[in-house]
């Protein structure tokens, strides 16, 4: 069982995304351990980049302020290697192909490795496309998480097969931001996946209330919050992390029993 | 399981959310269906001679000529198609592509607004639904433009993220495209984006090339010495290269927008400054900076205003095919300027850059040498921002 899998082993997961760097990286570093001692079991890492096409308004927002702060990537490894003293549960990376690349896959990848970070999302590099880092991800004994969408249909079975780590299953079309409702039929996916692997599933995309986080979660095996949690960054800037705590408890009470 | 389809050496592939994915294989099994259909080939022949205009004319500019005093000249009048850009190319065979595939819908980015204009005159002629994306900055540098789209039916969404140009209107139009699937077509302007994109591009716009080719053997019973096109994304210069590109005698040389110099920050002159990279679903050649994040270019000129460059130009420079040269935002102005007086031809600014450079070239080169610039477009929309740059507030 790989770091990732102990995620999924005490039940529901609850998955939580933060940008580094917004507004600076303490906050960050301050949030996880609010997110963390609040329930998350794994955190997502956002490394800003300039142009993140799969990102709504208020990711997008966040990648802005944090590149505006000046945070680079080896400040984020930085981040992860202090994070690491204290913080067990998984913590893997969502960034673009081209921040990992321009860094050079395996020097990025050796890196996360080094400093603990137990896998990478990168939303523009698809099943096609993953030889760019899989092989290197491998050696390295970090997860290349694979994401599935309501229009992957035909693909499902594909990508699944080689998933590892968790598997990020997109809620409904369009980029990431908070939803009213998420009306795709995702249990079919969901028992599409179960039918040709037991890597564990979580949905994200849209989700921001504590009965969607229940009613994903109740499908799947856990439910990813990004854009509800940065936007309590933006409202709260360095006085965020008790607000992102309180959040993160009422979002992993509603998944707790389930 | 890489996709060597979509490959132009160790540049192009598909680096796009998995949410789009499909959609760009259903566009690729269509494309390759149509393409080699009889009836699809006729219906867009006959739009391009009927509607747009071609063939387009290969002049002979005899002022010009005698005024470099070097190679003979010959201008691809790209600017009298209908719409006044070669972007009428592509986008009468995406949309008719489209129409084929059942979607209702086409949205765009545009920068200096003629591929958008050119959309939402094919969306107005096939009876579509039509969606612009365009840089917020680029909507006031051309404002003539905003409004063609909006005669002709479509609605123009100004983009205010990032630098608000070019870049942004792509980023903003895959998003788009994201979230409304089924019945809409991304109808990318350029060789650039995912596969399929920069194939079926750029064979919609090699009929530039095509007819090049033949006006030229018509004319002078010979192939040019040296074809010269501007680079943005990269596809007028991809459809004026394409067929010469197995003629290893004709110099194919992309002259990219260098905006204040290459030695400058503000430069949109990707090849000439850029880096491997991968962005908007292409690996490529990219401005950006040591973090990967893509830099924020300049050029006077909205249309090339862009930070990375069409896959296949890429692999072209990488083989040493064609040769990619950078040319001034002052240089493009004095070209602007030139060729209006000297033969009577208002170029757009984009075109202008591949005009500056053939005013250096061709006095190099004796007057048994032949060169062919493309005018991708026609100028009238840059007249406002031309006369600002040059201290002169007009009003239209």
């Amino acid at each position: 069982m790989s770091n990732i899998k102990s995620a999924f082993s005490g039940g529901k997961a609850f998955i939580a995304f933060i940008t580094c760097g917004d507004p600076d990286l303490a906050t960050t570093a301050a949030c996880v351990r609010e997110a963390v001692k609040n329930g998350a079991d794994l955190i997502e890492l956002g490394i800003p980049f300039s142009d993140p096409t799969a990102e709504g308004p208020v990711i997008q927002g966040a990648n802005i302020r944090a590149l505006s702060g000046g945070v680079k990537t080896k400040d984020v490894f930085d981040l992860v290697r202090e994070l690491r003293k204290d913080i067990t549960v998984p913590m893997v990376f969502m960034t673009y192909a081209n921040v990992v690349f321009s860094y050079g896959a395996e020097k990025f990848i050796s890196t996360c490795e080094e400093t603990g970070i137990d896998g990478i999302i990168l939303p523009d590099v698809p099943f096609e496309e993953k030889e760019d880092f899989l092989p290197i991800c491998k050696a390295h004994g970090v997860d290349l998480i694979s994401l599935i969408a309501p229009t992957s249909e035909n693909r499902i079975g594909m990508i699944a097969k080689e998933a590892d780590g968790f598997i990020y299953l997109v809620s409904s079309l369009g980029v990431t931001g908070a939803r009213s409702e998420i009306t795709t039929d995702l249990g079919d996916i969901v028992a599409h996946i179960r039918s040709v692997t037991d890597t564990p599933v979580a949905i994200g995309f849209g989700i921001s209330k504590p009965e969607q986080a229940a009613a994903m979660a109740k499908i799947s095996d856990g439910a990813i919050v990004g854009s509800a949690i940065v936007k309590i960054v933006e409202q709260y800037g360095k006085d965020a992390p008790s607000h992102v705590g309180e959040y993160v408890k009422s979002m992993k009470d509603a998944i707790r029993n389930l | 399981m890489t996709n060597p389809a979509g490959r132009f050496g160790i540049h192009g592939g598909q680096y796009i959310p998995e949410t789009l994915m499909n959609a760009v294989i259903e566009l690729e099994e269509a494309y390759n269906h149509y393409k080699n259909d009889p009836q699809f080939n006729k219906e867009l022949s006959d739009l391009f001679n009927e509607y747009a205009n071609r063939p387009s004319r290969l002049y002979y500019a005899e002022k010009m000529t005698k005024d470099l005093g070097g190679a003979k000249i010959y201008l691809k009048r790209e600017d009298l198609n209908h719409t006044g850009a070669h972007k009428v190319n592509n986008v009468l065979g995406q949309a008719l592509l489209a129409k084929k595939m059942g979607k209702t819908r086409l949205i765009a980015e545009t920068g200096a607004g003629q591929h958008g204009v050119a959309t939402a005159t094919a969306a107005a002629l096939f009876g579509m639904e039509c969606v612009v994306f365009m840089g917020e900055e680029d909507t006031i540098r051309q404002a003539l433009n905003v409004y063609r789209m909006r005669l002709l039916g479509a609605t123009v969404i100004p983009v205010k993220t990032g630098t608000r140009t070019l870049k942004d209107a792509v980023s903003e139009a895959m998003r788009e495209w994201t979230t409304r699937i089924s019945d809409t077509h991304y109808c990318l302007g350029s060789v650039m984006g995912p596969h399929p994109f920069p194939t079926i591009v750029r064979d919609f716009q090699a009929v530039i090339s095509k007819e090049i080719k033949e006006q030229m053997l018509a004319k002078e019973g010979r192939l040019p010495d040296a074809v010269l096109a501007c680079v943005g994304g990269g596809s007028n210069a991809i459809g004026s290269f394409y067929h010469f590109i197995e003629d290893k005698d004709v110099k194919l040389i992309g002259c990219e927008a260098a905006g204040r110099g290459i030695d400058t920050f503000e430069t949109a002159a990707t090849v000439n400054t850029g880096k491997l990279g991968i962005f908007h679903g292409m690996k490529s050649y990219f401005c950006q900076d040591e973090d990967g994040q893509i830099a924020p270019v300049y050029s006077i000129s909205a249309g090339l205003d862009y930070p990375g460059v069409g896959p296949e130009h890429a692999h072209l420079h990488d083989i040493g095919r064609a040769q990619y040269v950078p040319v001034t935002d002052e240089e493009a102005v004095q070209a602007f300027e030139y060729l209006s007086k000297m033969e009577g031809i208002i170029p757009a600014i984009e075109s202008a850059h591949a005009v500056a450079y053939a005013r250096k070239l061709a006095p190099t080169m004796g007057k048994d040498k032949i060169i062919v610039v493309t005018i991708s477009g026609r100028g009238d929309k840059d007249c406002a921002a031309i006369a600002r740059y040059r201290g002169e507030d007009i009003h239209e």
